[in-house]
């Protein structure tokens, strides 16, 4: 059984156990968007990212598809570490700026500004409806195909195939399908939409957001709440705090 | 598209044991002998070795040696790397598309030749290059010199024709 060390905490897993399910089991937050439980771990989005070193060196990892081994030292929020998912999350953000799951990590990562153009794929190829369609619904009706800018999620030859029984599963796994709330800003980029809105509870912390499930108080009282003016943004950066 | 003739899969595919490994082989082979991946013969492929054909298709469009439509008898690849292009490798090639009365890289009609671009084959110092068949690379071409090369093969193309009955007779005998 391997002991390792996650950002100073010892846990001891069973052998076989991956590094972002060791730090799950501390209840340590790591972002992922290509990790699901029940599929084979496919190191695709490497937001799961974390700083690892057994020795002299320190390098940033997938923790999804590393597995835990004796005496690993692991940082899952250090400088380092937020400083390249920041960057990751900026980046995917431009890629799909539709995306609620990617744009609420934007917002609870503290990304503020998208440097790059925005692309409006409809697809980050995080092969997750591949993986879920083939492991768990075991029908592999869609895969992927091409490779390079061409690579993309299809069927074979691009027609009906009768392995699919329309479950619906690929859909449901896909982090790009559920679309951002179209709030005050739903042409923009990064949203941070919530951000930019005096909240009930949580009026007087500028830099401070809960990020839980709208609260009831919330939900009548924020965001359409007739006295609150919302700010118009400038279209791509946005900045809390200022005036 | 021409009907496949599905009975030169099966003893190609006896050659190989039912095994995924073997899957690119065979898809090469099948590249070989068809100048194309028929879906047909994906289909029957994914069937024997019980790869799925999600994966065979991913294969078959992964590589750029393997294609799912009609290759011509003769694979013209001109180069346009970074030298050949700079030493007029798009005018050889639009001079070549315009002699066989392409509109792009592609197929002719008649099935003799197909042209396609590449990146850098390796011998800048020849440039500007075109490689035939994966075999005979062509240096220093000139806009000039695309109808001489083209008919050369154009030739080949038909010779074989007049001696195959022959062939076949004998294959029989
Ligand atoms: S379609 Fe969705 S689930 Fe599938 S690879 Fe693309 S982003 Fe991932
Ligand atoms: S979750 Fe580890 S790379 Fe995507
Ligand atoms: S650029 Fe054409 S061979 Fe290198």
């Amino acid at each position: 059984m391997p002991t390792l060390t996650i950002n100073g905490i010892e846990v001891q897993v069973e052998k076989g156990t991956t590094v972002l399910e060791a730090a799950r089991f501390l209840g340590i937050p790591i972002p992922t968007l290509c990790h699901d439980d029940g599929l084979v771990p496919y190191g695709a989005c490497r937001l799961c990212l974390v700083e690892v070193s057994n020795g002299r060196k320190q390098t940033l990892q997938a923790s999804c598809c590393l597995p835990a081994e004796d005496g690993l030292k692991v940082l899952t929020h250090s400088a380092r570490v937020e400083r390249a998912r920041r960057l990751l999350v900026e980046m995917y953000v431009a890629v799909c700026p539709s995306s609620k799951r990617i744009q609420d990590m934007a917002s609870a990562m503290g990304v503020r500004q998208v440097r790059y153009q925005a692309k409006h794929e409809t697809c980050i190829q995080c092969g997750l409806c591949v993986r879920t369609c083939e492991q768990q619904m075991m029908a592999g009706a869609i895969g992927f195909s091409g490779r390079g800018l061409n690579r993309s999620v299809s069927r074979p030859f691009d027609m009906t195939s009768e392995l699919c029984r329309q479950c619906g599963a690929c859909l449901y796994v896909c982090p790009v399908c559920e679309s951002r709330c179209q709030g005050p800003q739903a042409e923009s980029t990064l949203c941070n939409g919530c951000l930019n809105i005096s909240t009930v509870c949580f009026q007087s912390y500028d830099n401070a957001m809960c990020f839980l499930e709208p609260c009831h108080a919330c939900e009548i009282g924020g965001p359409f709440r007739a006295d609150v003016q919302v700010k118009p943004r400038s279209k791509d950066f946005t900045r809390i705090g200022e005036k | 598209m021409p009907q496949v003739e599905m009975e030169k899969v099966e003893p190609l595919l006896e050659q190989f044991e039912d095994q995924r490994i073997n899957l690119i082989p065979i898809l090469q082979e099948v590249q070989d002998t068809y100048r194309y991946l028929p879906q047909e013969v994906l289909k029957r492929i994914s069937r024997k070795l019980r790869v799925p054909l999600t994966e065979v298709y991913q294969v078959a469009t992964f590589y750029r040696c393997f294609s799912l439509v009609p290759r011509g008898k003769h694979v013209v690849q001109v180069c346009l790397g970074t030298a050949c292009h700079v030493r007029g490798a798009p005018r050889v090639l639009d001079r070549m598309l315009r002699d066989l009365k392409l509109a792009g890289p592609g197929t002719t009609p008649d099935l003799q030749f197909t042209v396609e671009t590449v990146r850098c084959i390796g011998c800048c110092g020849l440039a500007p290059v075109a490689r035939v068949d994966n075999a005979n690379t062509h240096p220093h071409l000139t806009q000039a010199k695309v109808g001489g090369l083209l008919k050369k093969y154009q030739e080949k193309a038909e010779a074989p024709k007049a001696a195959k009955p022959d062939e076949a007779s004998h294959a029989k005998a």
